[in-house]
């Protein structure tokens, strides 16, 4: 039972933790335990750090941005406007809080914001479906669509929508690139004819995709009743990031161990058994590193995207709170960069797991 | 050299000549190489690194074009790589994403492509028992030792029921223990099915000890036949009996003395 719990903590990257769990066991308390201060504290004590270095900025930063304004109040009200800004100011009173780097503290306030915030708009929905249930039903007797609900979406809604998006713009990629990778890796007369256009693509910088993606899209969806913001954005995540799986697999197929290759022509293997039973799994490991990068590009480009595309997610989050101005616009902003690199992180993981699980290779 | 009557060669090379191409003009590797094996005959061949053994093998195998000269199995000239020729590489080989079984079924299927799927299940965990793998059917060949692994390469060849078994260094990679079990293991399933088998190695004892017939190659380029040494130790072969035996030592010197030169 406990070998199982270590070998899984460490399957899942958390090896770390080893001597933690090890100590709850009870073995060799001290030893794990030294251990366990060494590999535990060295991480919390750099969290500390950094928590203490972003405070002492922000506190600079604010000091600042206080004495501007200030200065500017006495300079178009005069003194006693801006003493009495000085006051307001220092009464933490948000209607006259100076506007820039937001604290730690800012940051978790702004965290607690918007928790408040999901939870309220959950209840405000969940009221709005009890209350057109009703009228719903018989709409879909008469053959209409339901009355959805038009709130504005909470942080977590965004969050949700992101990966919705990054998954479809995923998927899209992959079904693009592997069955051409396989294509390319195949015929070296294809892979010299088309590189031209891997070459040139590659670099495109997401914006660009992101334009001539909604050029396309705009004339064929004209009509179609759909969300075509959706459709752009995760056909441009999906163009943008589709590029590393292509070549990976493309490069794992047109490498395949000789000796595999041999085997398969001394057994006379007919193409389709040459293609799906030695040439694909053995380029298997290749096509999922491709993936996982794949999936981080896809990520990373999606927040770009959202925010042009104006489609919703955490993109056109953070793009909505930085021009909405409110006083914890700017903490928002820090916590969904938290919440975008901790997703990210999260999905390298799984990747990871998955690479891990259909990787052939011997651990030995 | 003796001539063997038509009927009973199984495998023929004629006239083998090998060039590979290079910035510096054709290198020749082999030329004028001549080999004939009889029905049921282990032939070994043993010779300086580099003189083009694997050359050799891989012509017959098929997996490597003949600048000149024929080469032919049951008097057909051969066309590309073939089951009727199965190949035990140096390096397993095996595809580590299946099973010992379905390493060795995947070849079953290409050769008896009318049996029932039961009757090639039976041929493949036959083989594989007699290699000393019946507990190792379902592991994946990924976690197999060197010597393992090795063992379904073995089983794999023989299952194709070839017409002649090629081997290059089937035991080069391994220990000398393991060695020793897998030429057992080898000669037992070979004495059964007594397929025509040519076999490179560098071990003199293990070419004595396995072999009809150690035909000795000159060091390359342009390598052909050198010596050629008739073991005629009995058989079944027992390893130590064939070491207690008198003859056995002169062999070994017969081999040594020319891989000296
Ligand atoms: N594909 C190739 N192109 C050029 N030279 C080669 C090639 N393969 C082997 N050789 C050369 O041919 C010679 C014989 O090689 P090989 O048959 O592998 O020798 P052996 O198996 O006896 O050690 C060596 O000198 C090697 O460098
Ligand atoms: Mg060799």
């Amino acid at each position: 039972m406990g070998q199982t719990i270590l070998a899984s903590f460490r399957w899942l990257g958390f090896g770390f933790l080893d001597p933690l769990v090890k100590l709850f066991q009870g073995i060799e308390p001290k030893k794990n335990g030294a251990l366990f201060l060494k590999k535990a504290i060295i991480p919390i004590l750099s969290i500390a750090i950094f928590l203490g270095v972003a405070n002492f900025f922000s506190s600079y930063l604010y000091n600042i941005e206080r004495e501007r304004k200030i200065e500017k109040t006495r300079e178009t009200q005069g003194d006693e406007a801006a003493l009495a800004m000085q006051e307001c100011i220092d009464s933490g009173d948000i209607s006259c809080k100076p506007n820039s780097l937001p604290s730690p503290a800012d940051v978790w306030r702004a965290t607690q914001t918007l928790i408040a915030d999901h939870r309220m708009i959950s209840t405000d929905k969940a009221e709005f479906k009890t209350r057109t249930a009703a009228v719903n039903a018989q709409r879909h007797a008469q053959g209409l669509s339901s009355i959805r609900y038009t709130g504005r979406p909470s942080f977590v809604d965004q969050i949700f929508t992101s990966l919705k998006t990054v998954f479809a713009g995923f998927l899209l990629a992959a079904f693009l690139a592997i069955p051409a990778g396989i294509v390319l890796g195949l015929s070296e007369t294809l892979r010299t004819a088309l590189n031209w256009i891997i070459q040139i693509f590659k670099p495109v910088s997401p914006v660009v995709w992101l334009l001539l993606v909604s050029m396309v899209v705009k004339t064929i969806l004209a009509s179609a009743d759909m969300d075509k913001s959706f459709v752009i954005s995760f056909i441009s995540v999906g163009l943008c990031s589709m590029w590393a799986t292509l070549v990976n697999t493309s490069v794992g197929v047109s490498s395949v161990d000789k000796d595999y290759l041999n085997v398969s022509k001394v057994l006379r293997l007919g193409v389709v058994s040459n293609v799906f039973k030695v040439i694909l799994p053995s380029s298997v490991p290749l096509i999922f590193t491709g993936l996982r990068i794949t999936l981080s590009v896809a990520w990373m480009v999606l927040i770009a995207i959202e925010l042009l595309a104006q489609s919703p997610g955490l993109g056109s989050f953070v793009w909505e709170e930085f021009q909405n101005g409110a006083n914890d616009s700017n903490a928002k902003i820090i916590v969904a960069m938290f919440v975008i690199g901790g997703i990210g992180f999260a999905l390298d993981r799984l990747m990871m797991l998955v690479q891990k699980a259909v990787s052939y290779e011997s651990k030995a | 050299m003796e001539v063997l009557t038509e009927e009973k060669i199984m495998l023929e090379c004629r006239d083998i000549k090998k060039a590979y191409p290079t910035p510096k003009g054709d290198f020749v590797v082999l030329e004028n190489f001549q080999l004939q094996a009889k029905e049921s005959e282990f032939v070994s061949i043993i010779g300086h690194s580099g003189c083009g053994k694997s050359t050799l093998l891989t012509m017959i195998a098929g997996l490597n074009d003949i600048t000149a000269g024929a080469i032919t199995v049951a008097n057909y000239p051969i066309q590309g790589a073939g089951p009727d020729r199965a190949v035990v590489f140096q390096s397993p080989s095996l595809f580590p994403w299946m099973t010992s079984l379905e390493n060795v079924l995947i070849g079953v299927k290409q050769v008896f492509p009318h049996a029932t799927t039961n009757q090639r299940l039976e041929i493949c965990k036959y083989y594989l028992s007699k290699v000393g793998l019946a507990d190792s059917f379902y592991k994946k060949a990924k976690d197999l030792s060197q010597g393992m692994k090795q063992r379904v390469g073995i089983a794999r060849a023989f299952a194709l029921k070839p017409k002649v078994l090629l081997l290059d260094e089937p035991f080069g990679m391994l220990d000398s223990m393991t060695r020793i079990e897998l030429q057992d293991v080898l000669i037992d399933v070979w004495s059964k099915e007594k397929i025509t088998a040519i076999m490179v190695t560098h071990d003199v004892d293990e070419a004595i000890f396995l072999s009809d017939r150690v035909i000795m190659m000159t060091s390359g380029p342009y390598a052909k036949v050198g010596e050629v040494a008739h073991i005629k130790l009995e058989r079944p072969r027992n390893r130590k009996t064939v070491v207690e035996h008198p003859d056995f030592y002169k062999y070994r010197q017969q081999l040594l003395t020319f891989l000296d030169h």
